[in-house]
């Protein structure tokens, strides 16, 4: 499904990426961990279409197309979907008026007629329970005055509604508490299917508790030094970083 | 000297042969057309006035009175009107009051005409203790008085709640080549009293108009007053918009300033706190394009303890559109544990638009509580970017963010009909078309 080879990006001359190469197969969780600073969210919005970072090396094919040639609605329209780390505020304008928005967007794009009203409701009441979201929520400004766990949940829930081939889910974990954090895991591991693949970005190994992954890679220096299975999320959660950081250097 | 200034100057002549010289505000005309005549039409070399030139305003041969009385038929100009709920209307065509299209009132209070207010002895006494009372003396706000003649005069005893909006309207027909007007309306509202106001000034041609108004309003003990400036007129017709407020003691007054259209507007808007623990509350959007001017010339000015203001501006100006924001913020010395807060953001969409912005603060206290924030800016990239990934185009996501940006300041427009035509207006203007309701 997403096929990055040798990406290197850099923002305002600083390199942040330097030689990535990722491959994630429809059905497949990855999670990508790493340190502060080793180029996780660039990644992630480089894979999105964030303008300010610059690809200066490699390719990012995504179902066979290549992504740097589409700007980043083009790549939302093709079933690519980023969950912020810091989700914007837009005043005056309702979650549920926002998700309208976005899902006839794309079907506009794709030359689809608005989704009917009822449907569009029925779907937002299913994945509003699912994720344990009550109705005043929807009608609240996105994101205004949200606390950093309901703008983690709006960012899943949007996810849901949207329903992408691809879920990049940066530090969704961040600002979570365990009760919300298992709402959010459940959430995206009822969404899964043979047909979907979700990048899992973040410090921590306790989301991986939740949402088994079926690879893990670490990034350090805008690189990946070391993949493996879920073990070694564990092993990174045991032992922190170092260890790996001299395997890096002894190589 | 000015084409029009000249014609003032020989109008005024003929007009004070015309008017009653036992007249209640007989001298005060006489005295203010002196000053009118000695300062003449404000310059950019006046500091207040640099970065709004009137120098192609005054250069029109405008009729300073229409010749004959001219009609609308209610169809016709119905859209001016917050029509979906019922209001009182005070209308005035070409400067002429239109029984027809008003609704005016005086059961227990008085919504009626400047004009009986200035002749009826039963008003004599408002009309002394409180015309020309709030105004500060400037050349504009005097030509107003040298002309003044008709406009509204409303007076809320107290204790009364209004039950319904006020909407003042004032349509030019346009059956003048070009015509001057200089509306003048009085507002005092007793202790206790609520009234809410809606204002507009509607050019129905293209041909030229300048309005000079000026307004008075007057507040008593915890009197309330929601004022409401809709600003959305013909690039034909300029605006210079004189409006004086004095506050007694925990009153509240709010206005709201929604530009949207015109040629050229000047908000001259000054709040006088007098008594203790008042509240004042301004707030403006301004979305403008082409070379549409807009200026908020604001002045805020704490004379007693305990009292607070509040002004938020915001604005976005594409292609040429010229942006003034001046806001200024006296504290007088006896003027001690105030909270004064100003705010004032802008959006240039276009590299060639412009503003101006000014923030003044004069304190002469010493225990205050005085902010004000100014930004220009560009619209947020991390924003764009977010409603982008979400599918949403760019040109859309643009559209939402201006829309989201002018939005927020609707809150605390307190009538739902009008805050829906807004918040209407503001989406049509900035050409939000998102398939869901506002």
């Amino acid at each position: 499904m997403l096929e990055i080879k040798d990406l290197y990006a850099k923002v305002e001359e600083k390199d942040i990426l330097n030689g990535i190469n990722l491959e994630i197969k429809a059905g497949e969780i990855h999670a990508i961990m790493g340190p502060n600073g080793s180029g996780k969210s660039t990644l992630a919005s480089v894979i999105a279409g964030k303008d300010e970072y610059e690809m200066t090396q490699g390719s990012i094919q995504f179902e066979g197309e290549d992504l740097s040639e589409l700007n980043p609605e083009e790549r939302a329209h093709r079933g690519v979907f980023l969950s912020f780390q810091y989700p914007v505020e837009i005043p005056g304008v309702s979650v549920t008026n926002f998700v309208k928005t976005a899902i006839n967007e794309t079907r506009k794009a794709k030359g689809l007629d608005d989704m009917p009203a009822k449907e569009m409701l029925k779907k937002i009441r299913e994945i509003a329970e699912l994720l344990d979201i009550d109705r005043k929520f929807l009608s609240r400004s996105l994101n205004e005055g949200f606390s950093g766990g309901e703008k983690k949940r709006n960012e899943i829930f949007q996810m849901a509604m949207l329903a992408p081939k691809l879920a990049i889910l940066d530090e969704t974990d961040s600002g979570l508490d365990i009760d919300a954090l298992r709402i959010v895991a459940n959430g995206v591991n009822k969404l899964r299917s043979e047909n979907n693949a979700v990048l899992i970005i973040t410090h921590y190994q306790r989301l991986l508790d939740y949402i088994i992954p079926d690879k893990v890679h670490v990034l350090m220096d805008g690189k990946i030094v070391k993949s493996g299975d879920k073990n070694l999320a564990k092993k990174l959660e045991e032992k922190g970083y170092d260890w790996i950081k001299e395997e890096v250097k002894t190589l | 000297m000015s084409v029009l200034k000249e014609k003032l100057i020989s109008s005024y002549m003929a007009y004070q042969d015309d008017l009653d010289q036992d007249d209640l505000i007989h001298e005060m005309r006489k005295s203010a057309f002196k000053e009118f005549e000695l300062s003449g039409f404000p310059t950019r070399k006046n500091e207040a006035w640099k970065y709004t030139p009137l120098a192609s305003l005054i250069k029109e041969d405008y009729s300073v009175f229409s010749k004959k009385t001219n009609a609308l038929e209610f169809k016709d100009v119905k859209q001016y009107f917050l029509h979906d709920i019922d209001t009182y209307k005070v209308v005035f065509i070409d400067g002429i009051y239109s029984s027809f299209l008003s609704e005016t009132t005086h059961d227990g209070m008085d919504i009626c005409l400047m004009s009986a207010a200035l002749i009826k002895p039963k008003y004599r006494a408002v009309i002394e203790a409180y015309f020309n009372k709030a105004i500060a003396k400037d050349s504009l706000t005097s030509l107003n008085t040298a002309f003044a003649k008709e406009g509204v005069y409303i007076n809320i005893p107290s204790h009364k709640e209004v039950e319904k909006p006020i909407e003042i309207i004032n349509f030019a027909t346009g059956n003048e080549a070009s015509l001057m007007l200089q509306p003048r309306n009085l507002i005092v509202v007793g202790e206790n009293a609520h009234v809410q106001i809606i204002e507009r000034h509607q050019s129905l041609t293209e041909n030229p108009v300048f309005t000079n108004s000026v307004t008075e309003i007057f507040t008593e003990k915890r009197g309330c007053v929601d004022y409401y400036k809709v600003q959305n007129d013909r690039l034909s017709a300029s605006l210079i918009d004189n409006t004086f407020i004095k506050q007694g003691r925990e009153s509240n007054v709010s206005v709201h300033t929604f530009s949207f259209g015109g040629k050229l507007v000047r908000n001259n808007l000054n709040f006088y706190q007098e008594g203790q623990h008042c509240d004042s509350t301004l707030k403006g959007i301004t979305i403008i394009e082409g070379k549409q001017h807009v200026d908020h010339s604001t002045l805020v000015h704490h004379l007693a303890p305990n009292c607070e203001s509040h002004q938020v501006y915001k604005g976005l100006f594409d292609e040429r559109a010229v942006g003034v924001f001046n806001g200024k913020v006296v504290v007088d010395k006896e003027a001690q544990k105030i909270n004064a807060f100003q705010q004032n953001n802008n959006i240039l969409i276009s590299d060639k638009a412009t503003i101006n912005a000014k923030p003044q603060l004069e304190i002469f206290a010493d225990d205050v509580k005085c902010s004000h924030g100014c930004t220009i800016g560009q619209l947020d990239e991390d924003a764009l970017f977010y409603l982008r990934s979400r599918g949403i185009a760019e040109k859309e996501a643009k559209a939402l963010l201006m829309y989201a940006f002018a939005n927020n300041v609707l809150q605390s427009v307190k009538i739902p009909e009008l805050k829906k035509r807004i918040n209407t207006l503001i989406a049509n203007k900035i050409g939000v078309n998102l398939g869901f309701d506002l």
